[in-house]
């Protein structure tokens, strides 16, 4: 084996964003050494994009608020399929952990007591996110960033993981190159923390960064831990539309949250036409009582604007099918009316959606204090990921665990606005913890010098097809940008077998050109290289969405089957788990979710 | 369909070479779109930082026609595509490649500052009570996005390569955000003061111009530190008082 730089940590953690930071400090403060790699520059990571907040049942706002509540609305969003442990852990440990950012010197918006301020939300019961404005993401990385850069924890900055250690079933280490160089690293480990977030570049509509690839869920794949839930991907009601070159561009639930209104060409508010039996109970009927909600009135019910993502996705697309558009192919979502109803209004969008005045302002030439902003559904986040222990979020692997949205469970079939920074600091801490814990526990592994051969010489592979000589070879961006067009069209809200049967056809045949790409230029900072190494991860991430969505048969939260329309309460039962077979092709099989113990039942009955 | 020319500069750190692209152009471009384009058209290794392409990760800097932007947020529409755009480096900073920089002086800048601190929490529950009106100018300062155009303008940084003696206006925000939040209860002043050179600025406001986030980067954040920093070691009356503080505490 050529002689790599090999750097040794009792933990690693892979993936820079709020997951992998917290696990990191958490780690560090277990007193073990913590490496972490981060494919962009600190700071960078996605969790910096996001908007509306963190939700917590401080009770702040609204005294009625508590963790079982929190549970309640977060079960009833994920259609009771999600891991109930993680989601009572989540609730119950939710607002400990944004009381520690502001101890580490995040600034929150106030309440008029001078408390962490909180504010409606989607699917949420009461106001429970603390934001600020709407940068929240900003201010959460940033405080651990800071709070992570004073700890001693070695940054990894410009790497990529490309393959996970193992030393008789159990992970040790990981592989892959600095983006800078171009040259190759070897982490030795004696547990791995995946923390890599998201897959949305798997798709052409999306308001994800160029680094949601899907690296956790395809190294966890091909090391052999199992994934579940991933026929789950949200798609955001609300991205841009318009123009083209920021189509997918997300566009905060916050406007929702803060009186903003989805209406069709016609003017109508198209969202009280379809409420779903199970929120009919605590959505408003009528407009007046949606605003007196929006303006923390505790008697009045929330407007069905606030329901969870995957309704009103579909029933956007649905307006749009159906000629009621916008005229850019999209439907219109309105700050600018609260006008007629509070006196300083545009200053108090300004103020508090001081960065969606700002993206269409500058993006889509539209003032949002004056005027509706045209929204379609975009590619956000998905549920599915490695399966992990609720407790430990240890994978199926030993020493290989996952945070975060890379791993599954907490949020079932559909993910509430704010619950994904609450989870990405709760289970981001536990994973550091016993990450750590489980360092201490077992001596450092030995690395197989083949795996790391066979992986240095798979990654160089690109450089020695010459794209230029019309050889049969290409670039790797338009095999991304057809794999992405296919995702988009096939295997997208609405979901039917012959379409996803026509993806895995088209996947296979993706991954035969992917065999093909070649790079021009050498290693050192080569996107071109870079784009070639991530089509592995997203052509695995995506065969997963499909052979999942093709195996769920039914239409639960974000999985919607045009052709099983309906809930089947038995599948209702079972997670669809994707392993790698002993012969390298994907199996797909169904086990039974864990039971939920009475005292949980009772608290979900309660709360109906 | 209209097309512009671009020309990009490439090279790595021996030097390089300006080179011409052509991309299309559509409705509501912006910049990283033609970057994009002609790095998955023309040139598949072009060395770039992006993330998010909207604004809100601050990677995708550069030197646009000149001038310190981020490449996302700068519509085509608001540059002149009748000649050549130049998309350049930034200029503060080593090359690594293409349009990258090795921005690693600035991670190594912001570990020197001292960290948060905060006073005993207000309430028996561990929490604080702060007024919104008391934390509106940290909040301003906390939008910061890491940019780094700031850096790049600051003539201290950009040709007087005063790297060792001054932090530069990012990092001055930074230690405004710390000082001026109402919980902190470090001392900061010392090295402002020395170390980190706030005396260096001469307040030409050009880092407050290019903030893409509308950081009033020199009135609200380094004018006061400097206010601070004279008062705490320059004002005679100030020096008396605190001698006279001293002494009573022994």
């Amino acid at each position: 084996m050529p002689d790599y730089e090999t750097v040794e940590h009792d933990v690693l953690i892979i993936g820079s964003g709020g997951a992998g930071l917290r696990a990191a400090i958490e780690a560090s403060a277990a007193g073990v050494s913590v490496g972490m790699v981060s494919k962009c520059l600190l700071g960078k990571a996605h969790t910096v994009m996001a908007e509306g907040g963190i939700a917590a049942a401080l009770a702040n706002v609204d005294d009625r608020d508590n963790w079982k509540v929190h549970f309640a609305d977060t079960m009833r969003g994920g259609q009771y399929v999600n891991n109930w442990r993680m989601a009572e852990l989540h609730a119950k440990e939710a607002p400990d952990r944004v009381r520690e950012l502001e101890a580490w010197g995040a600034v929150f918006d106030r309440t008029p007591d001078g408390r962490i301020l909180q504010r409606n939300f989607g699917g949420h019961k009461y106001p429970r996110l603390a934001h600020v404005g709407d940068r929240t993401g900003l201010e959460l990385i940033r405080t651990l960033q800071d709070r992570g850069v004073h700890r001693g924890i070695d940054v990894h900055m410009e790497v990529c993981v490309i393959e996970l250690l193992q030393d008789g079933g159990r992970v040790i280490g990981a592989f892959g190159y600095d983006r800078e160089r171009g040259k190759f690293r070897i982490f030795h480990a004696k547990a791995v923390v995946l923390a890599t977030g998201g897959v949305g570049k798997a798709y052409k509509i999306t308001s994800n960064s160029w680094d949601c690839t899907g690296d956790g869920h395809a190294l966890a794949y091909h090391a052999g831990a199992a994934l579940i839930d991933m026929e789950y991907l949200q798609f955001h009601p609300t991205g841009m539309v318009w123009p083209p070159s920021v189509c997918g561009m997300l566009v905060t639930e916050g406007v929702r949250g803060e009186g903003g209104i989805l209406t069709n060409k016609d003017g109508k508010r198209f969202m009280f036409d379809h409420i779903p039996d199970n929120y009919k109970a605590q959505t408003a009927d009528n407009e007046e009582e949606g605003w007196r909600y929006t303006q923390g009135d505790k008697k009045a019910r929330r407007p069905p604007d606030l329901l969870t993502r995957d309704h009103i996705a579909r029933c956007i697309v649905r307006e749009i099918k159906e000629g009621r558009g916008s005229p850019h192919g999209g439907v219109f979502l309105d700050i600018s009316w609260i006008k007629q109803r509070i006196s300083n209004a545009e200053e108090h969008i300004r103020r508090k959606l001081p960065s969606m005045y700002h993206q269409f302002k500058q993006l889509g030439d539209v003032d949002i204090t004056r005027e509706a902003m045209e929204v379609g559904p975009t590619t956000h986040y998905i549920m599915g990921g490695v399966k992990v222990d609720a407790d430990t979020e240890m994978s199926t692997m030993p020493g290989l665990f996952a945070a975060g949205e890379c791993a599954a469970g907490i949020n079932g079939a559909n993910r509430l606005g704010g619950n994904s920074l609450s989870d990405i600091i709760v289970f981001g801490k536990r994973a550091g913890e016993f990450a750590a814990k489980f360092a201490k526990g077992n001596k450092a592994g030995q690395i197989n010098a083949a795996q790391v051969e066979e992986a240095a010489q798979r990654a160089l592979e690109p450089f020695s097809r010459n794209v230029t000589a019309g050889a049969g070879f290409e670039g790797p961006y338009q095999v991304q940008f057809d794999l992405q067009e296919m995702m988009q069209n096939l295997v997208g809200i609405v979901r039917r077998e012959d379409e996803i049967l026509r993806a895995l056809d088209g996947l296979q045949r993706l991954n035969a050109r992917a065999q093909r790409v070649g790079v021009t230029g050498h290693r050192q900072f080569n996107p071109g290289w870079h784009t070639a190494l991530d089509l592995r991860s997203l052509l695995t991430v995506s065969e997963a969405i499909a052979r999942a969505a093709l195996e769920r048969k039914e239409s639960r939260g974000a999985q919607f089957r045009d052709d099983f329309p309906n809930k089947d309460t038995a599948l209702g039962r079972e997670s669809v788990v994707i392993r790698k077979g002993a012969n390298g092709s994907m199996q797909v099989n169904r086990e039974p979710l864990p039971e939920m113990p009475e005292h949980l039942k009772q608290v979900i009955d309660e709360m109906k | 369909m209209s097309t512009a020319t671009f020309r990009i500069w490439r090279g790595d750190a021996q030097g390089g070479e300006f080179r011409e692209y052509p991309a299309e152009v559509s409705e509501g471009m912006v910049v990283l779109d033609a970057l994009l384009q002609i790095q998955a058209r023309h040139a598949n290794d072009l060395a770039c930082r992006w993330n998010c392409k909207a604004g809100k990760c601050g990677s995708c800097s550069a030197e646009v026609n000149g001038i310190p932007r981020l490449m996302c947020m700068t519509r085509l529409s608001q540059i002149p595509l009748d000649q050549p755009v130049t998309i350049e480096p930034l200029k503060a900073f080593p090359v690594v490649r293409d349009l990258a920089t090795d921005l690693s002086w600035n991670y190594r800048v912001k570990k020197k500052i001292k960290p948060f601190k905060p006073r005993p929490p207000d309430a028996a529950d561990g929490t604080w009570r702060m007024a919104q009106e008391d934390v509106d100018r940290v909040q301003e300062f906390r939008k910061c996005i890491e940019c780094f155009l700031c850096q790049d303008v600051c003539h201290v940084l950009r040709e007087h390569h005063q790297h060792e003696k001054f932090i530069g206006p990012r990092f001055l925000v930074y230690t405004a955000a710390l000082e001026m939040h109402p919980l902190d209860t470090e001392d900061r002043l010392p090295e402002l003061k020395q170390a980190h050179g706030v005396g260096l600025c001469n307040i030409t406001k050009c880092c407050t111009k290019v903030c893409p986030e509308d950081i009033t980067i020199t009135d609200n954040a380094i004018i006061p530190l400097k206010e601070r920093v004279v008062d705490e070691f320059y004002d005679p009356l100030g020096w008396l008082a605190k001698q006279a503080r001293n002494a009573l505490k022994r």
